[in-house]
């Protein structure tokens, strides 16, 4: 009795977390210009639109060189960190990681003013450049929490034994280590790509003159005319995130089955 | 034939440790630490024209405090945040308690799959559908018009309750995860124990699962909080610019206004408060953690 009244909530929740979703493509295809019901008929005039539109792709181009580099750049710290933490003891490995791991528990708008503050004291301009370095300091602390995940499964005696065959630290890191932990490096790339194609603040704070895609989305949201086209970006971007999140979970599991680990689920 | 003590440190663990974290530490200097105290010495410096004088002053603090339109906005961020907050962890519990004991290990993970999807969607235009959802001419103003229960379509936008709604739907699957993780941590024998001493199940819900599911609830609640407080777009795109929060007068004192000092000041109070808050939760945390022993 119990079990099927919880059911029934949990599909109730599922609704409201998906309602805003389900709705983007109910608008997308509709040829009405005022995003509301009833609707009036089909069209794709407005996946025309998108497609046909340049600042959109500029800023799709912008986000895209931002994601890429964020995403290099934090899987490879994410690396260094996640090793350091499961594999050795060093006196103050709490604070430093505490350190690392705080951008998680910040508000974001207080790593884009502090962020802002010093990099125009410094005299840097802003651009792309400073908004990858903002987008990377955010995402780090995901890709370890991935990474770590994968480093701590690791078997240490395998370490051992390759050492023991003579290999150096270098060759057993490239030749044993790298491989087991792959999976966990390419959904940790996978992550921070995703966080920073849909970082808005930091970006909007840093970006000086050059626009990303959540600027130009947000800077469309004012104009009522730009509305459908919006829904049509929003449907393509919500197939392109499951797309990426499906991948990004087979890699997961794939990692967590070549270590043998238990599968704890989830991705956070 | 023993080792140089030189090569004997060089080997040894903590600096190996630090040698290998080094690069990640060294960004996280440059870019959180030294960000985050210049933050704080620009809160306490004079603003000239277009230049920030180094003088040492509590005057931002002074008049961002003693502002009344700052302080009503700072109250009502964290008034939003509070609701936003019980309201997701409320709803959340049920999902990560059915998720936990119902739903059977193999399909757990596809259930949490199932959860994380919507929170990796653009959240501007996850933000933005409330509005068409809560909007005059808007799916719910339809669905209650059409069904002929209204003539007067309600108006829900620009308020603090549609701030609420929106935000708890963006933060839900942070209330859902460490409740979860909490929930599965509970040895199940500890349940068939309580009722084998006669317990109903909601005394041994009450009495056992509640308590030992707190510090994932309580971690919720932080993750929560956190965010939450110093959103941004919410207010501006579902409270129509009409009901700023903290982080939208931080954001036009920094590049609107230019003022760097009082908006510093005003950025560091916020996190104060927020790290004020967080405090308390820690220290119900720990107590919860003990009395769980």
């Amino acid at each position: 009795m119990k079990f099927s009244s919880l059911k029934g909530y949990a599909f109730l929740y599922l609704v409201f977390l998906y309602a805003p979703i389900v709705l983007l493509p109910v608008f997308a295809f509709n040829s009405g210009t005022i995003i509301a019901f009833p609707l009036k008929g089909f069209t794709l005039d407005w996946f025309r639109d998108l497609f046909a539109n340049q600042t959109l792709g500029l800023a799709l181009k912008n986000s895209l060189i931002i994601a890429v580099s964020t995403s290099i750049l934090s899987t490879t710290l994410g690396v260094f960190a996640a090793r350091a933490s499961t594999r050795f003891k060093f006196p103050g490995k709490t604070g430093v990681m505490g350190l690392i791991m705080l951008p998680l528990v910040l508000p974001e708008i207080i790593i884009a003013s502090s962020l802002l503050v010093v990099l125009l004291a410094v005299g840097m301009p802003l651009s792309l450049f400073t908004v990858i370095l903002g987008h990377t300091l955010m995402a780090t602390p995901y890709a370890i929490a991935v990474l770590n995940a994968a480093f701590s499964s690791l078997d240490r005696s395998l370490e051992e034994a390759a050492y023991d065959l003579g290999e150096t630290k270098w060759s057993t890191f490239r030749l044993i280590i790298l491989p087991l932990v792959t999976p966990g490096i390419i959904s940790s790339a996978l992550m921070s790509f995703t966080i920073s194609l849909d970082e808005f603040i930091v970006a909007f704070s840093l970006a000086g003159k050059e626009t990303t895609l959540p600027i130009y989305i947000f800077s469309q949201l004012r104009f009522p005319k730009q509305i459908p086209m919006i829904m049509a970006l929003g449907t393509c971007l919500v197939v392109a995130s499951i797309v990426l999140l499906a991948t990004a979970e087979y890699f997961r599991r794939r990692g967590l089955a070549k270590t043998g680990a238990k599968d704890t689920g989830g991705f956070l | 034939m023993a080792a140089s003590p030189l090569k004997r440190w060089a080997r040894s663990e903590a600096v190996n440790g630090y040698m290998m974290i080094s690069p990640t530490l060294i960004y996280a200097i440059l870019l959180l630490a030294a960000p985050l105290v210049t933050l704080v010495a620009y809160s306490f410096f004079t603003d000239g024209y277009l230049v920030v004088i180094p003088d040492l002053t509590t005057a931002n603090y002074a008049e961002a405090w003693s502002d009344p339109i700052f302080r009503s906005i700072l109250l009502r961020s964290v008034i939003v945040s509070g609701l936003v907050t019980l309201v997701t962890v409320v709803l959340a519990f049920p999902i990560a308690y059915f998720i936990s004991f119902h739903v059977p290990a193999a399909k757990k993970s596809r259930w949490l799959f199932l959860i994380t999807i919507p929170f990796w969607t653009s959240y501007l235009i996850r933000v933005f559908q409330w509005k068409v959802i809560l909007n005059y001419n808007g799916v719910i103003n339809s669905i209650l018009t059409g069904l002929g229960l209204t003539d007067h379509p309600l108006q829900m936008l620009n308020s603090i309750g549609a701030i609420s709604i929106t935000l708890a739907h963006a933060y839900a699957p942070f209330a859902i995860l460490p409740i979860f993780v909490s929930l599965e941590k509970i040895d199940r024998s500890l349940l068939e124990a309580g009722l084998d001493l006669g317990e109903n199940r909601l005394l041994t819900f009450w009495r056992v699962t509640l308590p030992l599911a707190m510090p994932g609830v309580i971690g919720a609640v932080m993750i929560v909080f956190i965010p939450t407080i110093g959103d941004y777009v919410t207010p501006e795109l579902i409270g129509g610019g009409k009901l700023p929060m903290v982080a939208n007068v931080i954001y036009q004192q920094l590049l609107k206004i230019d003022n760097k000092p009082l908006g510093s000041a005003m950025a560091i109070s916020a996190m104060l408060v927020v790290a004020a808050v967080a405090l308390v939760f820690l220290f119900l945390n720990r107590r919860f953690l003990r009395g769980s022993k």
